[in-house]
C-alpha cells in the first residue's frame, strides 16, 4: 500500500470509529445512572471513549502519513484543513473529557466532528503543490495552533448545545426552541450537502458550459450537479445534461449557488421525512437523552473551554499569523478577509468573557453565545474560504 | 469623602460593598443577597463613588464594562463590513473613476453603493479609527478604575471574617467534624492545604488558605499588553519610523533604494521556478495549469562610502549578497527587502540588420540597447543609422505622430534615418514589431529585424518598521497576561473553629469551581469536615440564569 492510500484508509478508520463512538456515547447517556461527576462514567462511557481514542490515533496516523508523503504539514487546502480541524475537535473533546468526565459531551462532539470530516471529504483530496508564500514553517505553526484554538473553543459550543438540548423545553413554544431546532436542521443540511455530492458524483454527472464573466470575457465551467442556476449568458456544451432553469447575473457564482440549492433540497427532504416518520422534532428526540446531565457543570465546562481556547487561539490565529505575514509580505496585518474574520472571532470571544464576568451571562445565555461563536468559526471556514476570496482562500 | 463605618469599627471608603476588615456586607444590596459579589471585596471603585463633574461622567462612561462590551461588538461589526467586497488596496486600479467603475461592474449597484459610502476603504476611515481609539480609552480607564481597588483588596486579605460574610459565600459548610479530635482539626486543615500548594495563614481560631492570587492581575496585564500594542501601531505615524516603498530593478541593473539613504541594490538575476507536477483536481477546479515554486532575486546590496556624493552610484561598498525569496527577505540595518512582483522577458536589446531590399545584402548590424538608445549608430564612414524617434510602448498614431503609452518597452517602435553610399541624403522609415511604414514609400533599404535580447525585472518592496519591537513586547505582555488570567485562578478557603469545636467553612474562587471543589473534597475527607454545599446548586437542574450586577 502506498503511503498516500494508507493515509486515506486511516482517515476512513477514524471516521468509522467516530460513528461507533457516537452510538456508544448514546448508550452511555441513556443509562439510568446520573452522570456528570468524576466517577460516574459507566462501562459504556469507558468503551465509548476508548473507541474515540482509537479513532483519534487513526486520524493522527492519517495526518502524519500524509505529512510525510507531502513533505509539509497537510493543512494547505480545504480538504486537508477541514479534516485537521475535525481531528483537533476530537482531541479537544478528549482533553475536556478527562478533565470533567462528562460523557454527554461525546454525544454532540463526535457528530459535530463527523459532519466536519464528511464535509471535508467532499472537496478534492489531491496533493497540491505549494505556492512560494505558503512554503514556510510558519504555515505549519500558525495553522495548527489556530485550528487547535478553534477546536477548544468549539467544545464550548458542544457544551452549550448539550446544555440547551436539556434546558430548552421541546413541549413549550419559545424562541429558544425555534432556534435550537434551526441549529439541528442546519446539521441535517450538512448531511444534505454530503449526500448531494456523493449521489451526483456516483452517477458521474457532468455538464460543461461557457459563460460571460464580469470582465465580459468568455470562460468555461464544469458543473457536477444538474444546473438549476446557470452562469451569466451560459451555453450548455454537453449532451444529455440539464439546461439551467434560472440564469444568474455575472456577479453571482451560479455553480456554488446550485450546490447550495441541492444541499438544501436533499437536507430538507431528509428533515421532513424524519419528522413525518417520528412525528417529533429533532430537539424532542434528543432532549430525553441528556436528562441526567448537570447544567451547572456543563455551564462551567463551556466557560472553561473558552478560557483554555482563547489564549491558544490568540497565539495561533493572531500572533503567529502576524509573524508569518511580516515575513512573507513585509506587513504583519493587511486587512485580508481571513485575517479580519480571525480578528472578529477573537473580539467575539473577548466579548463573551466580559459578558460572563460583569453581566453574569451564565447558563442559557452563555450557551447561546458559545453556539454563535462556533457559527462564526464555521463562517470563517466555509464562507470566507469559498465565497469571499482573499490571499488565504483555498478555493479561488 | 464620606466614610462608611462598619459595626466592627473599621472605616471603609464610600462605595465599599464589603467591609475591608471583617467582610460584613455594607450596602443594602449586599445585605439581602444570598451570595456576595466578591470581585473587589473590601475596596471601592472610583466610578461607583463619584459622578459629579464632567470628568467623572466621561470617566464613568469609559469605565463601564457594558460600554466596553458594546465597543467591542461595534468594532467587530465595523470590521466585518470591510469584508463584504474586496477593499480598494486589493484591486489593481488607481484612479477614483476606475474604482467606482470596478465596484459597479463587479458587484452591481450594491458595489456602487459600497464604494460611495466609503466602505471600500473602511479601515482607514476616520470613524473606524475613532472606534478603535474609544476601545483603547475604555480599556485604559476601566483598568485603572478597577485595577487599583482590586490591588488594594488583594493586598488586604484578612483571615478572620464575620459570619455574615462567610454565610453568603457560594460554597459553605457548617457543623461538627465527623471523626477524630476536633482540637487537631485546624492543624490538619493547614497541613492539607499546604500540600495542595495553598498559602495558609492563621489568626487565632481562624484560618485562610489561598492560592493563585497573582492570577487576578492577569486581565490587567493583558490590557497593558493590548494598549502597548495599539500604541506601537500609532508609532507608525511618526516620520522615519515606518518606510514602505516599492521598486523595480532589472537584471544587471543597480538602483538607489528609495527611503534608504546611501544604499543601492543590484539585481544580478531573477529566477522563476515552476512545479512540474501533473495538474491536480484542485488546480483544475481553479483553472490553473502550473503553480509557481519559487520567485527569487539574486541581489547585491551596496552602501556608499562616507565621502561620496549623495545619489550617485560611485564609491560603493558591497554590504550583502543575498537570494531574496518569498518568506526570505534580505535584512539589513532594520530594513527588509521583500520579493513582491516580477516581469519576465522585458526587451532589453533589439538587433537589426541594415539591408538592401533588392539584393538582400547586409550593410551592417545595428543593435539598439533600449535602456540606453543612441542618437546615431555608425557602421562605416558612409553608412550610418540615426535614431530620430524611440517609442517604448507604441500605441498608435495621433495626428500623424507616434505615441507611447508607458515608458516600459512593451512594444518598442523607432523612426530610423538610414544613410548609405547609395542614398547619401538618407531614407526615413518607421519600424515597429511586425510593421514598417515608409513615409515616401520607396526606400531602397530597410532595417531588418534579427533578434531581441530580453531580461527579467524584479519587483521588490523595501520596509522598515521600527515599531516592531514594541509590537512584539505588547503582544508578549498580552499573551502572558491572558495565560495567567486563564490558566490559574484565585482560590480562597476560610475556616473557623467556633467555641464549641464546630467548623464554619466558606470558599470562593474567581473561576473554576470544579477545581476548588476537588480541593475541598480531599480536604473534607482527610480533616473529617462536614460536607459542604454549593448554594448556587439549590434545586439542582433548575435553569441557571443569574442577572448579575447590571450596573457594571
Ligand atoms: C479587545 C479588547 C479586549 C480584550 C482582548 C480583553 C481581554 C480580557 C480578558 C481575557 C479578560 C479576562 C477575562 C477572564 O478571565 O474571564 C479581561 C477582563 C476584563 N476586562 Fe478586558 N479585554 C478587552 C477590552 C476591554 C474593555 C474595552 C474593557 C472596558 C470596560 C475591559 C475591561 C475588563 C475588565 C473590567 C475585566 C475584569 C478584570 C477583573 O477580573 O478584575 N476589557 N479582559
Amino acid at each position: 500500500m502506498s503511503l498516500i492510500s494508507l493515509s486515506g484508509n486511516l482517515l476512513f478508520v477514524a471516521f468509522i470509529a467516530y460513528l461507533v463512538g457516537t452510538l456508544l456515547f448514546g448508550g452511555a447517556i441513556k443509562s439510568n445512572k446520573p452522570d456528570g461527576a468524576v466517577n460516574r462514567a459507566d462501562k459504556w462511557g469507558r468503551l465509548a471513549i476508548i473507541v474515540t481514542i482509537i479513532g483519534l490515533l487513526a486520524h493522527l496516523g492519517y495526518f502524519i502519513t500524509r505529512w510525510i508523503y507531502k513533505g509539509h504539514a497537510p493543512v494547505s487546502n480545504m480538504f486537508e484543513f477541514t479534516t485537521a480541524f475535525g481531528m483537533f475537535i476530537i482531541a479537544a473533546f478528549i482533553l475536556i473529557y478527562y478533565m470533567y468526565r462528562l460523557t454527554a459531551l461525546g454525544l454532540v462532539a463526535l457528530p459535530v466532528a463527523i459532519l466536519i470530516i464528511g464535509y471535508a471529504a467532499m472537496f478534492p483530496t489531491s496533493v497540491d503543490p505549494l505556492v512560494p508564500s505558503l512554503q514556510s514553517y510558519w504555515l505549519t505553526v500558525h495553522v495548527i495552533t489556530a485550528a487547535m484554538g478553534q477546536s477548544i473553543l468549539a467544545i464550548s459550543a458542544v457544551a452549550g448545545l448539550v446544555y440547551l438540548l436539556k434546558a430548552v423545553d421541546p413541549k413549550k413554544k419559545s424562541k429558544s426552541r425555534f432556534w435550537m431546532e434551526a441549529v439541528l436542521y442546519f446539521g441535517v443540511l450538512v448531511v444534505g450537502f454530503i449526500l448531494a455530492t456523493v449521489i451526483f458524483k456516483g452517477i458521474g454527472y457532468e455538464a460543461d458550459f461557457t459563460y460571460i464573466d464580469t470582465q465580459d470575457s468568455e470562460k468555461e465551467i464544469t458543473y457536477y450537479m444538474p444546473a438549476v442556476f446557470g452562469m451569466n449568458d451560459s451555453t450548455l456544451l454537453t449532451d444529455n445534461a440539464m439546461e439551467p432553469i434560472f440564469e444568474m447575473p455575472a456577479v453571482i457564482n451560479a455553480k456554488k449557488l446550485t450546490t447550495v440549492f441541492w444541499a438544501f433540497i436533499i437536507g430538507s427532504v431528509i428533515y421532513i421525512l424524519v419528522r413525518l416518520v417520528t412525528r417529533r422534532s429533532i430537539l424532542d428526540m434528543l432532549h430525553p437523552l441528556v436528562q441526567k446531565v448537570n447544567l451547572n457543570l456543563l455551564d462551567e465546562v463551556g466557560y472553561r473551554s473558552v478560557l483554555i481556547g482563547f489564549p491558544v487561539f490568540t497565539l495561533g490565529a493572531l500572533v503567529f499569523a502576524m509573524i508569518w505575514a511580516q515575513e512573507a509580505w513585509g506587513r504583519y496585518w493587511g486587512w485580508d478577509p481571513k485575517e479580519v474574520w480571525a480578528l472578529i472571532t477573537w473580539l467575539f470571544y473577548a466579548a463573551y468573557l466580559h459578558l460572563r464576568l460583569s453581566k453574569g451571562w451564565e447558563g442559557k445565555k452563555s450557551a447561546w453565545l458559545a453556539v454563535i461563536g462556533f457559527a462564526i468559526i464555521l463562517f470563517n471556514l466555509i464562507v470566507v474560504n469559498l465565497v469571499i476570496a482573499g490571499l488565504h482562500s483555498y478555493a479561488a | 469623602m464620606e466614610k462608611i463605618i462598619c459595626v466592627c469599627g473599621h472605616e471603609n471608603p464610600a462605595g465599599t460593598k464589603l467591609c475591608g476588615k471583617c467582610g460584613r456586607p455594607l450596602t443594602e444590596e449586599a445585605k439581602t443577597s444570598k451570595i456576595l459579589d466578591m470581585k473587589y471585596d473590601g475596596a471601592a471603585i472610583r466610578s461607583k463613588t463619584r459622578n459629579k463633574s464632567i470628568v467623572d461622567k466621561i470617566w464613568n462612561f469609559f469605565s463601564s464594562v457594558k460600554v466596553g462590551i458594546t465597543l467591542i461588538i461595534i468594532n467587530l461589526v465595523a470590521a466585518s463590513i470591510g469584508t463584504i467586497f474586496p477593499q480598494e488596496f486589493y484591486i489593481s486600479v488607481s484612479t477614483e473613476a476606475q474604482k467606482a467603475e470596478y465596484y459597479e461592474q463587479n458587484y452591481g449597484s450594491l458595489g456602487k453603493l459600497y464604494y460611495e459610502l466609503g466602505l471600500s476603504d473602511v479601515y482607514s476611515s476616520w470613524w473606524f479609527q475613532i472606534l478603535v481609539g474609544m476601545l483603547a480609552i475604555s480599556i485604559i480607564v476601566a483598568s485603572i478604575d478597577r485595577g487599583i481597588p482590586l490591588h488594594k483588596s488583594l493586598k488586604n486579605q484578612r483571615v478572620k471574617r464575620h459570619a455574615s460574610f462567610m454565610k453568603r459565600q457560594r460554597i459553605i459548610s457548617e457543623g461538627a467534624i465527623t471523626d477524630g479530635d476536633s482540637a487537631k482539626t485546624l492543624n490538619i486543615v493547614e497541613e492539607n492545604m499546604k500540600k495542595l500548594k495553598y498559602k495558609v495563614r492563621r489568626d487565632g481560631n481562624a484560618l485562610l488558605a489561598e492560592r493563585g492570587r497573582f492570577s487576578r492581575y492577569g486581565p490587567y496585564i493583558n490590557h497593558v499588553g493590548l494598549i502597548t500594542f495599539l500604541a506601537a501601531v500609532m508609532l507608525r505615524l511618526v516620520p522615519g519610523f515606518y518606510v514602505d516603498e516599492s521598486m523595480w530593478v532589472r537584471e544587471g541593473e543597480m538602483r538607489a533604494v528609495p527611503g534608504m539613504e546611501g544604499y543601492f541594490i543590484e539585481n544580478e538575476k531573477f529566477i522563476l521556478e515552476l512545479h512540474d507536477n501533473e495538474t491536480t483536481e484542485n488546480q483544475e477546479l481553479q483553472g490553473v495549469n502550473v503553480v509557481a515554486k519559487n520567485y527569487q532575486t539574486n541581489a547585491k546590496l551596496y552602501k556608499q562610502t562616507e565621502d561620496s556624493v549623495a545619489g550617485k552610484a560611485d564609491n560603493l561598498e558591497l554590504v550583502k549578497e543575498y537570494e531574496i525569496r518569498v518568506n526570505h527577505p534580505l535584512q539589513h540595518d532594520g530594513y527588509s527587502f521583500y520579493q513582491m512582483d516580477f516581469r519576465l522577458n522585458e526587451i532589453k536589446t533589439m538587433n537589426f540588420e541594415l539591408t538592401n531590399k533588392e539584393s538582400g545584402e547586409s550593410l551592417g548590424a545595428v543593435s539598439v540597447d533600449l535602456t540606453n538608445p543612441q542618437d546615431e549608430y555608425v557602421i562605416d564612414e558612409q553608412t550610418k543609422v540615426q535614431l530620430l524617434g524611440y517609442y517604448p510602448d507604441f500605441s498608435g498614431f495621433e495626428d500623424g505622430e507616434p505615441q507611447t503609452a508607458t515608458p516600459t518597452p512593451n512594444n518598442p517602435a523607432f523612426i530610423f534615418k538610414m544613410t548609405t553610399p547609395e542614398k547619401p541624403e538618407g531614407e526615413v522609415s518607421f519600424v515597429a514589431i511586425q510593421q514598417t511604414i515608409e513615409p515616401n514609400g520607396d526606400n531602397a533599404h530597410k532595417m531588418e529585424f534579427q533578434s531581441v535580447e530580453t531580461r527579467n525585472m524584479s519587483g521588490l518592496t523595501v520596509h522598515k518598521d521600527s515599531s516592531i519591537p514594541m509590537l512584539a513586547i505588547g503582544g508578549a505582555i498580552f499573551m502572558i497576561g491572558v495565560a495567567i488570567g486563564s490558566y490559574w485562578n484565585h482560590r480562597r478557603i476560610w475556616v473557623e473553629q467556633l467555641e464549641d469545636g464546630t467548623i464554619r467553612l466558606a470558599a470562593h474562587t474567581n473561576k473554576n469551581w470544579f477545581g476548588i471543589k476537588k480541593d475541598l473534597d480531599s480536604l473534607t475527607e482527610s480533616a473529617h469536615l462536614p460536607q459542604y454545599i454549593d448554594q448556587s446548586d439549590d434545586g439542582e437542574d433548575e435553569e441557571k440564569e443569574k442577572e448579575g450586577d447590571s450596573t457594571l
